[in-house]
């Protein structure tokens, strides 16, 4: 974390040292020393506005203006390269707001050495959500993404109870689900239910066969947990390419996407959310009951428990390890239309993209105990969302991760886990 | 028709290349870790990623010599090691891989996000820092070699570098491999515990080989960006994977492996992918589009580090008499 | 049992080792290592919890007690493998708690695994060498260069075939560890733990596993250690062994030490007998006549000396 923390304060020194050299708040910056100029009008009903602070960045050039009288402003740069022009909104006259566009452009020089930049106001207020608001949204958004992880941590941590596979390939499970509704939603044109319904069998089939077709065999073979794991690194690569293969590397959005937000005193959540939540929690308890209370499930701990001594009291340990496939692939593909709907929009990685936010979770809980994945995911989607508040959302995910390293540090076992015993 | 000539020359050049070179090593790297001290690590691209951007970073911003970027880069890396092995080498093998792979997660997000974009040009990535090395070459200016391998003074000069880089590596570890040093290392693989039990520091040992191993790969991270620009997106977790694909290939605890695995791999994946890429531009295969086929190599690799372990684990060079006793 | 091999010569005993009553947690005359209330739990567990306990120096001492005692942990605890809840130990008079496991090795406080680990993938002769102690080309810096270490290694690797030929293995010095059987494992490890020249060996059971015919030459291993001046601790279920080698006992039972003394009179000692049907109490032992069958011909073996 040293080393973070020592990155962390070059890269802010920088950026200090790169302001103060740029002389601001003039209608004109840098147009004399460099040869590429970024320029614009700020005009709201025709009237120039003045004072208004425009910011530009890009290629380790940064620089402020204020618009003049004329409402105009120029800033040279160094380079033809890339630079984002934000407009500071709070310095717009009262009432005045950005209308589309956004009050940030990315912009690119032509064939010409000027580019001219134009931001689009109009009337209206800015919507301040107060912190606590925002809170309140976050931590709902955090639930929703905590339970979809969690669907699949569950199955993870299962299949890695059962077998001690580490199963890379678990992120193509996920995006097989969401990949397999849309299939037959949008491409076949059946109705959602339907759809969903379909490719969740599918998944449980892809489950089974994965484990009739490779991992039974392989276990069979004696091969050891560390060449497994690295199989399944195989498999995840070769599936996942297969599936942009035929998909291509778009992104595709599942019916019911779109659907508005309603507002829920201060959070705001839309059917789809509130059915997403449903569903997870609703499953999530069969689970537990499964796990709980049937037979099948209390011999499923009892494998991960101990398998030898498991097999040696009479329960059929390759039948239990199928069923956590079957399982395990059913809640992944569950997992995968849920975070369709979250993201939103289904692409070929989108199962991958979340692959280690669920090891997270399963690491956190604990390797190979289901109820640590739940209270795992639990905690890393929670973070994910609540880390916006502070953190840029680019940087969402590392919040999570360093979460995962500093609990390990603190609780090499996972927080549900066990101490291995030596000797 | 297909240019077969074409096909098999630029095939060929991939042999000597600087990023053949670049996985080579850091391949090697991964074998001090997972093959001799079974430490499974899957944050090379992490190492690398330091490797790259340490570099970059230190000439286009801070004005470095390259000598002194290196050392940058080789510090960040042993200080990523360090900060990445206190909390992990205590853990199960399983918990290493994950713990791993998110710190160079972290790592490439951190170079990705707009956040630091003066510094690291975000996912435009850098561009610009080859002008110290290039302007270290002895060799005059000028076209040399024969065949495929015609190149100018610059690449003679960058891949002379880079393979001299690899052999001294490569003589390096095979000797520590045969010292005492390398007997603990290779008994911290077969049993930690049994190791610890004969007075050993176990802990100080796998952090060893984790600097060493991350060193190796971070130089490799150099090589990598000398012949490109530094771009985040090459640093994803599939840069560590086809690494992986390497090593397997090679022969997981063996010095020559990772080289002729890397040699192997990127002159069959450049030939494979220009028979495929032909072969679709001359409809040979109509089902397929040419985006497609730059696929298939991905979907190849994959398939391939499965084959692989599941029926050749120790590799090409790998000792045979190990193949009975592997678990 | 009856199929165990006689021994081939009466081992001299070392007798008087205590002073004042044999009775779990008594003096010693001369121990090398004591141990103060250290305990284990698991869970609910308490895996371990002695209160006092002093190992007898240049002797064979036996640790022995019925499956899950909590020997294995002891072990494991005294070895700094495992962090207890409460205790502390003194090695040769110096403070172990706390101490990690590489450091109580390198202080002459060797051990052996239960489940043995014989370094797969190494020659044997690389397995002997690595036990050796001391050596400069084991620092990253010296092992580039040979000349500083090439001396000692072949020092190392004569000593090594020495023991290797004390454990009939020296045939076997260049193959892969893997393909040794199991019992010649067991021997590799303890031939293992002797390069490092250590006070106290710590074997957890040597002979399981291990045929009638190679559990002989094992036994006179462990007698030679005693003549070497090694001090001794081993666990083992096989009282016949037990009674031919130990000449101390130490009893354990549910994480205690429930009885000590010489091994002929300790096995008569009631606790000990309770101890080893103490552990089927929760059972109802008359259920199942043959059961209680099988822990009477038990109870019998021990009390039956036939020496
Ligand atoms: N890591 C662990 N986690 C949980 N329980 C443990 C652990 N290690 C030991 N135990 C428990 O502690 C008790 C003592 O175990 P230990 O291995 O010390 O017994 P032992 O005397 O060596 O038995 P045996 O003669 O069968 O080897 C047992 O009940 C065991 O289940
Ligand atoms: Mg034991």
């Amino acid at each position: 974390m040293i080393f973070l923390g020592l990155l962390f304060a070059a890269l802010t020194m920088s950026t200090f040292s790169t302001l103060s050299a740029s002389p601001a708040h003039a209608d004109e910056v840098g147009t004399d020393q460099y040869d590429y100029v970024l320029a614009g009008n700020v005009q709201f009903n025709q009237k120039p506005l003045d004072g208004v602070l425009i910011t530009v960045k890009g290629s380790g050039y940064e620089a402020e203006v204020k618009t003049g009288v004329d409402g105009k402003w120029k800033v040279g740069v160094p380079e033809k390269a890339t630079y984002t022009v934000s407009l500071d909104e709070k310095t717009l006259p009262k009432g005045v707001i950005v209308a589309k566009g956004g009050s940030v452009i990315k912009a690119e020089f032509g064939l010409t050495k000027v580019k001219s930049v134009n931001f689009f106001l109009g009337e209206g207020t800015r919507v301040t959500v107060s912190f606590f608001d925002q809170f309140l949204n976050r931590f709902v958004n955090g639930i929703n993404f905590g339970l979809l992880l969690a669907l699949a941590a569950i199955g993870l941590s299962l299949i890695f109870g059962t077998t001690g596979l580490s199963n890379f390939a678990h992120a193509e499970m996920i995006t097989f689900g969401a990949l397999m509704t849309l299939a037959f939603s949008v491409t076949l044109g059946l109705p959602v239910w339907l759809a969903i319904i379909i490719a969740l069998v599918l998944s449980a089939g892809l489950g089974w066969s994965l484990d009739a077709v490779i991992w039974k065999p392989l276990r069979r073979k004696g091969v050891g947990l560390i060449p497994l794991m690295i199989v399944s690194i195989g498999l995840s690569l070769a599936l996942r390419y297969v599936f942009q293969f035929f998909v291509g590397g778009g992104t595709s959005q599942l019916p019911g996407s779109g659907l508005a937000d309603l507002q829920f005193g201060p959070v705001r959540l839309s059917l789809i959310d509130l059915g997403s939540m449903g569903i997870s929690i609703v499953v999530l308890l069969a689970v537990s009951y499964f796990l709980l209370r049937t037979r099948i499930g209390k011999a499923t701990r009892a494998v991960s428990d101990n398998p030898s001594l498991a097999s040696a009291s009479g329960i059929d340990v390759d039948g239990v390890i199928r069923i956590v496939w079957v399982v395990g692939g059913a809640l992944a593909g569950l997992s995968g239309i849920l975070w369709a709907y979250f993201r939103p929009g289904v692409s070929w990685d989108m199962g991958f993209q979340i692959l280690l936010l669920v090891f997270a979770a399963t690491t956190l809980g604990g390797l190979g105990t289901a109820f640590g994945a739940l209270v795992g995911s639990m905690i890393v989607g929670l973070f994910v969302e609540l880390s916006t508040l502070w953190l840029p959302s680019d940087l969402k995910y590392v919040g999570a991760l360093v979460v995962l390293i500093l609990v390990l540090l603190l609780r090499p076992q996972g927080i549900l886990g066990r101490k291995e015993r030596i000797g | 028709m297909i240019d077969w000539g074409a096909i098999f020359s630029n095939a060929a050049v991939e042999l000597i290349s600087p990023t053949t070179a670049a996985y080579a090593l850091a391949a090697l790297g991964l074998a001090v870790h997972f093959g001799y001290t079974g430490l499974l690590n899957f944050g090379q691209a992490g190492f690398m990623a330091l490797g790259a951007y340490g570099y970059a970073i230190s000439i286009l911003s801070f004005g470095f010599p390259v000598w002194g970027a290196v050392l940058v880069g080789i510090g960040a890396s042993v200080v990523f090691a360090l900060v990445l092995g206190i909390p992990t080498l205590r853990l199960r093998a399983d918990y290493l891989a994950i713990v791993t792979i998110a710190a160079a997660e972290i790592v490439r997000l951190l170079f990705t996000t707009n956040t630091f974009e003066p510094l690291t040009g975000s996912a435009n990535g850098l561009s610009g820092y080859k002008g110290g090395f290039a302007a270290l070459n002895p060799i005059p200016p000028g076209s040399y070699g024969f065949g495929p391998f015609e190149y100018n003074a610059y690449d003679w000069w960058l891949r002379i570098v880079a393979w001299t880089i690899v052999v001294l590596a490569c003589l390096f570890t095979w000797q520590i491999m045969r010292s005492p040093w390398g007997r603990v290392i290779k008994g911290i693989r077969e049993d930690e515990d049994a190791v610890r039990a004969l007075g050993k520091n176990v802990y100080s040992y796998k952090m060893q080989s984790l600097v060493l191993g991350g060193v190796f790969g971070t130089i490799a991270g150099m090589i990598f960006v000398l012949p490109r620009a530094v771009v985040p997106s090459n640093y994803q977790t599939s840069l560590t994977f086809f690494i992986y694909a390497i090593l397997l290939l090679g022969g997981a605890a063996t010095i020559l492996g990772p080289v002729i695995g890397s040699m192997i791999f990127w002159v069959l994946l450049s030939f494979f992918s220009g028979f495929i890429a032909r072969a679709v531009e001359a409809g040979w295969l109509p089902f397929m589009t040419s985006i497609q086929a730059g696929q298939l190599r991905f979907i190849l690799v994959g398939v391939a580090i499965m084959l692989i372990v599941i029926f050749r684990p120790q590799g090409i060079f790998g000792n045979k008499k190990e193949l009975a006793f592997v678990k | 049992m009856s199929s165990n091999p006689v021994p081939s010569s009466k081992p001299v005993k070392s007798i008087d080792l205590h002073i004042g009553e044999a009775e779990p947690g008594c003096k010693k005359r001369d121990p090398i290592l004591i141990a103060d209330g250290v305990s284990r739990t698991f869970g609910g567990l308490k895996a371990v919890d002695v209160d006092h306990v002093e190992i007898p120096r240049g002797a064979i001492t036996a640790l022995i007690g019925p499956n899950g005692a909590g020997k294995t942990t002891l072990f494991n605890l005294l070895t700094g493998f495992d962090k207890p809840d409460t205790g502390s130990w003194t090695f040769e008079g110096r403070s172990l708690s706390g101490m990690p496991a590489f450091k109580v090795a390198r202080m002459g406080q060797v051990r052996t695994f239960q489940l043995t680990k014989a370094l797969g993938l190494l020659t044997v002769m690389d397995n002997m060498l690595l036990g050796a102690k001391g050596q400069s080309g084991e620092n990253l810096f010296r092992a580039m260069l040979p000349f500083f270490w090439r001396k000692q290694e072949e020092d190392n690797k004569a000593r090594a075939i020495d023991i290797l030929t004390r454990f009939k293995l020296d045939t076997k010095k260049d193959d892969y560890a893997a393909s040794l059987s199991g019992g010649q494992r067991k021997l590799l490890e303890m031939a293992r733990a002797l390069m490092s020249e250590p006070t106290l060996v710590m074997l957890d059971e040597p002979m399981a596993g291990v045929n009638p015919a190679l559990t002989q030459s094992l036994l006179d291993h462990i007698l030679n250690l005693k003549t070497q001046g090694m001090s001794v601790l081993f666990v083992e279920h096989d009282m016949h062994m037990v009674r031919h080698i130990a000449d101390w006992v130490i009893v354990m039972a549910e994480g205690r030490v429930v009885a000590e003394g010489d091994p002929h009179e300790v096995m008569r000692n009631p606790a000990v007998i309770d101890a080893y049907l103490g552990q089927h109490h929760d059972e109802d032992l008359g259920a199942d006549p043959s059961a209680e069958k099988e822990h009477v011909v038990a109870i019998k073996e021990l009390l039956d000396d036939e020496l």
